[in-house]
């Protein structure tokens, strides 16, 4: 059992929590992951490790409701505890140091750039990070990750905040040199048609970038075989292979296919889910 | 003389044609009178060679005629001391090519069924109210990285010898394999639990959700966290591939993958449980080895119409055990042998629709002595189906020896360790197992976590 320590809602579907986790915090990396259960007879499901505080032991979590087991983990409260945290899975980001590094992320990928911005600052790189959104209110993490990085880009599809349009529009000015200037790096951490956009952004001008490919997982330990993601044409497996990879040689339609293989079962789980706990937001009875 | 029975007494079976639909165990298991009846038949060899087939050397004549006295608390003594889990190899150990095969009556006649009452001392010993006592008298704890049987065995040897043991498991469960690959209609997660349950109060303690390699390193544990010595026994999981044309497509899975969402996340009651699997009307499952066959019988009772397997050789060079194939047979699985897959055909959805195939002759025996299958020119033809289940082995997952130096391994990612006692590179840290051997069985398992348990023991004892 982990208990959690903090939450805190930051959009009415994304939530943050701090859990109690002293060998988890002791060891993680940027990039890495955790696959966690929270309840007898859930599933396993891999959440990225946001940030990590080793003197407190502390790891921090961002999760986005998408279907049943994330509408579970939200409906938590400080107190209550997860059945199962395991981690840290999955390899660091793998960047030499030196030069701009420029993170980007959509929705919940914002989080996994706090603990990456703040290494790569103190690795004495120029970091900018690019964040991504609808609109005002669904950008995270904004101000925490201003604290961490160099500079911090807010991009809203209807303007509400910041550059009006698409990360990717926002960091082709950049390659051409405005703002920041251009990255010698990118790491892009979000769903699965941005990080595709991102990277068709950034090949033509050969600028090495990272995505975080989030793959269907069962065990996160290299078991089963199921998070198989195609990168240069071989299958990698992306919970010990990555979750990581060049941006340049995945095969991103492959991976949203396979990703949506499961969309009716988790129709299902979800409405059952939504009956059990009533909706969530914080009056749901919660899942212990 | 009284004249022998020449055939083995039937072990009581649940009906094939209810049984392929549900996960209730196959096998009913022997009654009191069936097991005098069958221990009778043992020829009490002066020599006996079946103790020679047993990779754990049981004292198979033994224990067998004690059961034949009726004295069942002296079987189950003899039984356990050599083989700590008979309730589990008696239902999963490969018998006819081990003890069975050397039975004395098996040349003219059936061999002793051995297996069945393995089987049925064990379980006898489960309906015995034992009491066990927490056994740590030395100060030296020992950590054991893996919850398989291997792992599982050698801790509980460690345990009786008075250490205090911590195993680490990855996953949120013990059991390895057991737990998550083999079929409750095969093994009972009940059974598992219980000789878990065991070890448990020997004082065995079971840390779940720790990754060696990950959360705490291999010299964490005999650096900082001060164990004495580790035993190393993390299996062989990473599935392989077969690297043909559409084997990502969605419908396609790993064995593990198939078997862990339907064992060890129960998806068999989804949605109860949450974690689903698809399963379509027809399954094609390529191997003819137990994880094959347990994939395919699997397949079965979650409904499938058809389940078939598909090898490259023949029935001959199969090397699951017997007794799941006829079981198979009887289920109504069925089979396409010397049949070579050569890519999964897209429904145009990016989902499995068939399996292109192509018929193969055998040829001379190939390095593994077995006969090497030739393709048939112009054979290729399409079996349609909606699954294709990969069970063509495994290999150690490199995780922990990615982060750990000087912990030697082979060429093709096993554990490098003394056959005798299980050392490896590394001082104080042995190993056993499917790490070592690449996959193989639980009996080599157990027997490797227990020579292990006993060498680390030698050298841990302050030489007098
Ligand atoms: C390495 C990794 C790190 C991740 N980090 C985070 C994180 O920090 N925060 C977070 O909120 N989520 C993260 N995810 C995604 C998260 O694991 C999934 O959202 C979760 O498994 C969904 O579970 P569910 O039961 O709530 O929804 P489900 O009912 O399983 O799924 C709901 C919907 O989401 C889709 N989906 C399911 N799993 C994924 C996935 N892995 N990626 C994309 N779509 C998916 C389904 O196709 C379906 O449409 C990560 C995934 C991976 C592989
Ligand atoms: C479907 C299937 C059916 C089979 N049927 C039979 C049969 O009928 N008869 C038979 O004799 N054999 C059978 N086998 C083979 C048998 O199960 C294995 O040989 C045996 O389980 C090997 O035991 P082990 O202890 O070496 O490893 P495993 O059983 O693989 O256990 C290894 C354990 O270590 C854990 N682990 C791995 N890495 C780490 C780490 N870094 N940190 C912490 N924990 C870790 C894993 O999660 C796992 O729990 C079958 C195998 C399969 C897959
Ligand atoms: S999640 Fe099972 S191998 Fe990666």
């Amino acid at each position: 059992m982990t208990r959690i320590i903090d939450a805190r809602q930051l959009t009415p579907v994304t939530k943050l929590f701090r859990l109690d986790a002293p060998l988890i915090a002791a060891s993680a990396r940027p990039g890495q992951f955790v696959m966690l259960r929270v309840r007898e007879g859930g599933e396993r499901i891999p959440i990225t490790i946001a940030d990590y505080d080793r003197a407190a032991g502390t790891i921090t979590i961002v999760v986005q409701e998408a279907g049943a087991t994330t509408r579970r983990v939200c409906a938590l409260e400080p107190g209550d505890s997860l059945l199962d945290v395991a981690g840290p899975l999955g390899s660091e980001i793998d960047l030499p140091a030196g030069g701009h590094v420029c993170g980007i992320g959509g929705g919940f990928g914002s989080a996994a750039l706090l603990c990456f911005m703040r290494e790569r600052s103190a690795l004495g790189d120029r970091t900018t990070a690019i964040l991504g959104a609808r609109n005002r209110d669904l950008v995270i993490l904004a101000d925490e990750l201003a604290r961490v990085a160099d500079r911090v880009e807010v991009c809203t599809d209807d303007g509400s905040a910041g550059f009006h349009g698409f990360v990717t529009q926002r960091l082709a000015q950049l390659i051409d040199g405005g703002g920041a200037g251009r990255p010698d790096a990118v790491v892009a951490i979000g769903p699965m048609a941005m990080m595709r956009a991102v990277a068709e952004t950034t090949r033509p001008h050969g600028i090495r970038t990272l995505v975080s490919m989030d793959p269907l997982m069962v065990d996160g330990t290299g078991m089963c075989g199921g998070c198989r993601v195609t990168v240069g044409g071989q299958a990698r497996f992306a919970c010990v292979d990555g979750p990581c990879f060049d941006a340049h040689e995945v095969d991103f339609d492959t991976a949203m296919r396979r990703n949506k293989a499961y969309v009716r079962e988790e129709g299902i789980a979800s409405e059952r889910a939504a009956c059990q706990s009533g909706r969530s937001g914080g009056h749901a009875s919660q899942a212990h | 003389m009284p004249v022998r029975r020449t055939d083995k007494t039937a072990m009581p079976v649940q009906d094939a044609q209810v049984r392929a639909h549900n996960f209730f165990e196959v096998n009913g298991g022997y009654s009191a009178a069936h097991a005098a009846f069958e221990a009778e038949r043992c020829l009490r060899c002066q020599h006996p060679l079946c103790m020679d087939g047993c990779p754990v050397h049981i004292p198979i004549r033994d224990f067998i005629h004690a059961v034949a006295a009726g004295n069942l608390p002296d079987a189950a003594r003899i039984l356990r001391t050599a083989n700590p889990i008979p309730s589990i190899c008696g239902r999963v150990c490969p018998q006819e090519s081990q003890c069975e095969a050397e039975c004395s009556m098996g040349g003219r006649f059936n061999p002793v069924a051995i297996g069945h009452l393995e089987r049925f001392v064990a379980d006898w010993e489960r309906t015995q109210a034992l009491s066990i006592e927490p056994a740590i008298t030395r100060t030296q704890k020992v950590a054991v990285i893996g919850a398989g049987p291997s792992g599982l065995v050698c801790a509980g040897e460690l345990a009786r010898l008075g250490y205090a043991v911590t195993i680490y498991e990855a996953l949120h469960a013990p059991g390895g394999v057991l737990r998550y690959g083999i079929p409750e209609f095969r093994l009972p997660k009940a059974i598992l639990d219980w000789e878990i349950d065991m070890l448990k109060a020997m004082g065995v303690e079971i840390v779940c959700n720790v990754i060696i390699g990950k959360t705490l390193t291999l010299d964490d544990l005999t650096g900082k966290l001060g164990y004495a010595a580790v035993f190393i026994g993390t299996g062989a999981g990473l599935p392989q591939f077969l690297g043909i044309p559409g084997e990502n497509l969605n419908g396609v899975y790993s064995a593990n993958e198939f078997l862990t969402r339907i064992n060890l996340m129960r998806a068999y009651d989804f949605p109860n449980t949450d974690t689903p699997v698809r399963v379509g009307k027809r399954v094609a499952v390529i191997g003819a080895g137990n994880t094959a066959m347990d994939a395919v019988r699997t397949a079965l009772r979650m409904g499938a119409d058809e389940a078939m397997i598909v090898y490259r050789r023949s029935d001959e060079e199969m090397s699951a055990r017997v007794e799941e194939y006829h079981h198979a047979i009887e289920e109504g699985v069925t089979f396409h042998w010397l049949t070579s897959p050569l890519e999964v055909i897209d429904d145009g959805s990016g989902w499995a629709a068939g399996l292109k195939c192509q018929r193969m002759q055998l040829g001379e025996p190939d390095a593994s002595g077995r006969r090497r299958p030739i393709p048939i020119p112009d054979s290729e033809f399409v079996l349609p189906v909606d699954n294709v289940v990969l069970a063509i082995g495994t290999t150690p997952n490199p995780l922990l020896t990615r982060t750990t130096s000087g912990l030697a391994v082979t060429a093709k990612g096993c554990l490098l360790a003394d056959d005798a006692t299980g050392l490896t590179s590394k001082t104080m840290v042995f190993a056993g197992g499917d790490a070592v051997t690449g996959a193989a069985t639980v009996i080599l398992a157990a027997g490797a976590g227990k020579r292990a348990a006993h060498a680390i023991h030698a050298n841990l004892q302050p030489s007098a």
